[in-house]
């Protein structure tokens, strides 16, 4: 069983004043901490409880400049056996069809029977990328997948749609699953953890060992052209509704009504 | 009529003297032999060096051993229990004497002869009635009122070994009373029971003129008490009355870091490189701790005040030594050794001592300060859950937190850079953050929940107001702080704690100041405590009495407005670092103020639920905050001011007051601010 993860590294914006660039094509990122995309934690999660299971052998892609070594080696510590962060400086400001081109150029060129990836990342939230590389490799996906159980050469999987409802399906292997949040309780990972998969090379790749255009990558292959970036602008001041616990939530079932979000 | 001598009646044909030499050797033998078996354990087990500080040791053996200082804290059963302990200890001569006498008739132990002995004699008789009504009373109040402490939950069969040794011991003062009785009978003096209660008493009972009756009872009497004797003793070590044997040890190896967290494992360099980090089994405990579980007498002291035992949580520490102990007694059998089938086995940490148990301790003493023979429970918690870290089982609210101080330094998941943010509300004043190699008196640590959280900035904020009111020369390393790592370790992170305070160890060596100064108990702790170089550190508590003390400050009474006040003593201030009484100073001198103490106080304080990271912490199990019970306790008395000096104690009492609906009827406030706004 080959599993391949991919995994994004995000810029942490939750805690951060955000600015937007003076391009007004992005946000400042130069000040932002980055981290591995929540939603990947648990695909990485899946695959090694996966091989927890059944055996097998988890590989970690991620497209990201070299600082994302930590992320990749927080994943050798959850449970995967090897890790390649692919980059060149061409790389830069690609969108999801380009990332999509160049790990399907990586991944074609290796067994793999189950490729996982988040289904949304947290920095713009396309969700575009799990789609693409499966059509790009020619394989099924689902995506928003909170079940998996793979057996033999089929995975079942539960799906979670709108309004609670779970949907069951089946497909054949090889295929991509895009996680949802909460499938698994990812493990924790201790600096001791980390330290213990210190000495495991993670390659770096470029454009040249994928094999792949420059001209279809980065900046001069996205499809996507972003055309402003901007703040939303500054709504009515919000109503702070006081007095004790009671009052204010009458107050509050009372706007509500008003505004017929209750009946 | 003279009365038979047990050394002069054979038993069965066979000289008495010979008899008594069998039973004393195989007692004796097989007393050994299970004491070597369970001593054979601890061998097994992790190193601890614990024969440092001889004189305090033996200080503490002394006062908490021999002298039982802490067994008044619950004073009816306290009471019992030292008369039984002084009662052992004096007919501890008696028994050695009885074992003589079955060899020779007329035995005695060295000096105790002519009027010492006869002064002996009518002392250990006194001891036998004392004795015998402790017993009566203690099997007559587990009887009928089943006192909640000694229950012991999901384990089966342990209360009756209470009844097993109270029924034993009581069974050896009445077979001494019938041997002395009789010959008491016997002698024909009648005048000299004042002397001899037990003996008067039992002689009672007894015919006169019946040699033949007498002899019998003199003699039946002195082997029913001994065999009675040799039972008791090999009892102990196979049953919860351990304690008799290993508690004095147990108190004389106690712990004497008070605040700190043991390593990983004492004597290893390099820790990190173990093949396994933390307790996963028995053996992993060291030596001491599983003296421990021999010795916890399962009287449910520590879980009577184990803050989270009350609230609901899954956690009674009690339970933890109980169910290791029969753990240890069931692996580490005395006879058969043929090791059992591991795998289909409970584990003993995850399986009999569940996760549930592990993350629900706040680490805030009460237990320990509680027990009567110094048993640990802080230390075996955070290894286990070193375990558990290591495996990555961790409960989901507390991985984030944990995570944000890998990356950013703080659980908050703020940015560094915004750690002095707060400096900037100040309007009166500015607060220096302090460059390498500069100097200033005090480094305030503010640590993360200064920094970040925003109800705790307002403590901060006072406190800066505070010093440079009173002209201190204060600054703080903005940036440059970590957080501290107190709970980061006490979760069991060790790693992590390292990172972080070997980061705030660097940036305090590259500045000069002459103390730090913190207003949080839990940074106060680990700086002090752990941190592996050391720096003079001080709670706010202790300098704002430095400076009421100096009188270059006044207090008036304006903003408590003649409400009555209490005072919450913060687990790492008080029980941990045995600060106690700073804080109620400086409370005392607030000109008129109306100040009640809680019926829990002291070292007998109620933890909130913890701080730190524990803030994070979701636990499921719980009916009631342990916050909430709290602020009824403080209402009990009447309290309409909790003042703490703690900012989490401040969090969850505030969090409390509103839960429970006694907005506007109490406040929480920190003394920080109290004296803040109070401040001539
Ligand atoms: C149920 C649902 C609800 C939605 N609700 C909202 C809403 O409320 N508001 C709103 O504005 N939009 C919403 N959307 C739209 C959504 O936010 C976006 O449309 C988009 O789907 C998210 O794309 P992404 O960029 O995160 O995906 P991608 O960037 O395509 O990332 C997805 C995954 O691809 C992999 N990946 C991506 N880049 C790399 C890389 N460089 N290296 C390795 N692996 C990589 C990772 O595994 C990642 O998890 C919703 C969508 C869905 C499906
Ligand atoms: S330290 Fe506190 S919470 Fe933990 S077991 Fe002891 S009393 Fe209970
Ligand atoms: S640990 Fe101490 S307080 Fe708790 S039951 Fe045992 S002896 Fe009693």
């Amino acid at each position: 069983m080959n599993i391949i993860v991919c995994m994004k590294w995000t810029p942490d914006t939750s805690e951060a004043d955000l600015t937007v660039s003076t391009t007004a094509k992005d946000i400042k990122k130069d000040d932002l901490d980055y981290d591995m995309n929540d939603w990947d934690r648990f695909a990485i999660e899946e695959a090694a409880q996966i091989k927890e299971k059944i055996g097998g052998k988890v590989t970690v892609i991620s497209l990201a400049p070299e600082e994302s070594e930590d992320m990749l080696r927080e994943c050798l510590a959850r449970g995967a056996d090897e890790a390649f962060q692919i980059w060149s400086d061409q790389m830069e400001d690609g969108d999801g069809f380009t990332t999509a081109s160049v790990l399907s150029e990586f991944i074609k060129g290796r067994p793999h029977d189950l490729i996982l990836t988040g289904t949304l990342a947290e920095d713009d939230g396309a969700g575009q990328l799990g789609g693409m590389l499966a059509a790009m490799l020619d394989i099924p996906s689902a995506t928003l997948v909170s079940r998996i159980e793979v057996n033999d050469q089929k995975v079942s999987f539960v799906r979670e749609l709108e309004g609670g409802l779970y949907e069951s399906m089946e497909m054949d292997l090889p295929c991509l699953i895009a996680v949802a949040t909460g499938l698994n309780e990812p493990r924790f990972v201790s600096i001791r953890a980390v330290r213990k998969v210190a000495s495991i090379e993670i390659p770096n790749l470029g454009i040249d060992d994928i094999g792949i255009d420059a001209g279809k990558v980065g900046r001069s292959g996205s499809r996507v052209e972003i055309e402003q970036v901007s703040l939303p602008p500054e709504g009515e001041g919000a109503e702070i509704i006081k007095g004790k616990a009671e009052e204010a939530a009458a107050r509050l079932a009372e706007i509500l009504k008003e505004k017929g979000a209750i009946g | 009529m003279n009365i038979l001598n047990p050394a002069d009646a054979p038993i069965l044909g066979a000289p008495a003297p010979a008899i008594a030499f069998i039973v004393l050797f195989l007692s004796v033998a097989c007393f050994c032999f299970v004491m070597f078996r369970r001593m054979d354990v601890l061998r097994k087990a992790a190193p601890d060096p614990r024969f440092s500080n001889i004189p305090n040791r033996l200080l503490c053996a002394l006062m908490y051993g021999f002298g039982q200082w802490r067994q008044p804290r619950y004073l009816g059963a306290g009471v019992l229990h030292i008369l039984l302990f002084a009662g052992f200890m004096i007919l501890s001569l008696r028994s050695l004497t009885l074992i003589g006498r079955g060899f020779t008739p007329t035995f005695h132990l060295p000096l105790l002869t002519g009027s010492a002995a006869f002064a002996y004699d009518s002392l250990k008789d006194y001891t036998v009635i004392v004795v015998l009504a402790v017993c009566v009373i203690a099997i007559a109040r587990r009887a009928v009122f089943h006192p909640k402490r000694y229950d012991h939950p999901g384990t089966a069969g342990h209360e009756y070994e209470a009844y097993i040794i109270l029924g034993l011991v009581s069974a050896l003062m009445i077979t001494d009373m019938i041997h002395d009785g009789s010959a008491y009978r016997a002698s024909g003096v009648s005048g000299e029971y004042q002397w001899f209660p037990a003996a008067a008493l039992a002689s009672v009972f007894m015919p006169r003129n019946d040699p033949a009756t007498l002899n019998f009872l003199h003699v039946g009497g002195y082997w029913a008490h001994i065999l009675f004797f040799f039972g008791l003793l090999n009892y102990l070590p196979v049953s919860k009355h351990f304690h008799v044997i290993t508690a004095i040890p147990n108190v004389f190896f106690s712990n004497l870091n008070k605040g700190t967290i043991k390593p990983v494992r004492y004597g290893t360099v390099d820790w990190m490189e173990l093949d396994q980090c933390g307790v996963s089994d028995l053996t992993g405990f060291t030596w001491k701790h599983i003296l421990d579980f021999y010795s916890c007498a399962d009287c449910g002291r520590c879980s009577d005040n184990c803050p989270a035992n009350t609230v609901g949580r899954a956690l009674s520490p009690k339970m933890i030594s109980v169910k290791a102990r029969d753990y240890a007694y069931e692996h580490f059998p005395v006879f058969d050794k043929t090791s059992k089938d591991s795998e289909h086995e409970k584990r003993l940490v995850g399986d009999i001592i569940t996760e549930q148990e592990i993350w629900a301790c706040t680490t805030c003493g009460a237990c320990e300060a509680e027990c009567p023979i110094f048993i640990e429970y802080i230390d075996k918690i955070v290894d286990m859950r070193r375990y558990l870290i290591d495996r990555g089982e961790v409960p989901q609210s507390l991985q984030k937190p944990l995570q944000q101080i890998k990356k950013k330094g703080n659980a908050y998941g703020a940015m560094k850079s915004k750690r002095a943010a707060w400096t900037k509300d100040l309007e009166d004043f500015q607060v220096r953050t302090l460059a390498e190699d500069e100097h200033s008196d005090l480094l305030f640590f503010v640590d993360s929940c200064g920094s970040f959280d925003p109800r705790i900035q307002e403590i901060t904020k006072s406190f800066a107001r505070i010093m440079a009111r009173n002209n201190l020369d204060f600054a703080i390393l903005g940036q440059e702080e970590s957080d501290s790592g107190n709970e980061v370790r006490r979760l069991g992170e060790e790693g992590l704690f390292e990172q972080v305070s070997g980061r705030n160890i660097e940036a305090f060596k590259a500045r000069n100041f002459d103390e730090i100064v913190a207003f949080d108990p839990h940074a106060f702790n680990t700086i002090k405590n752990e941190y592996p170089e050391h720096f003079n550190v001080i709670h706010s508590s202790q300098l704002i009495h430095r400076l009421l003390s100096r009188r270059t400050m006044s207090l008036n009474a304006g903003y408590l407005g003649g409400r009555v006040v209490t005072y919450h003593d913060p687990c790492y201030l008080g029980r941990h670092n045995g600060i106690y009484e700073e804080p109620r100073r400086v409370l005392k001198s607030i000109p008129g103020i109306q100040y009640q103490e809680m019926t829990r106080s002291f070292s007998r304080s109620f933890c909130c639920s913890g701080g730190g990271l524990l803030l994070w912490y979701e636990n499921e199990e719980e009916k009631e905050r342990m916050g909430e019970r709290r602020v009824k306790m403080a209402m009990e008395i009447g309290a309409q001011v909790i003042v703490t000096a703690c900012p989490f104690c401040l969090i969850n009492i505030e969090d409390a007051i509103k839960t429970t609906g006694n907005e506007g009827k109490i406040e929480v406030i920190d003394l920080v601010e109290l004296i803040d706004r109070s401040m001539s």
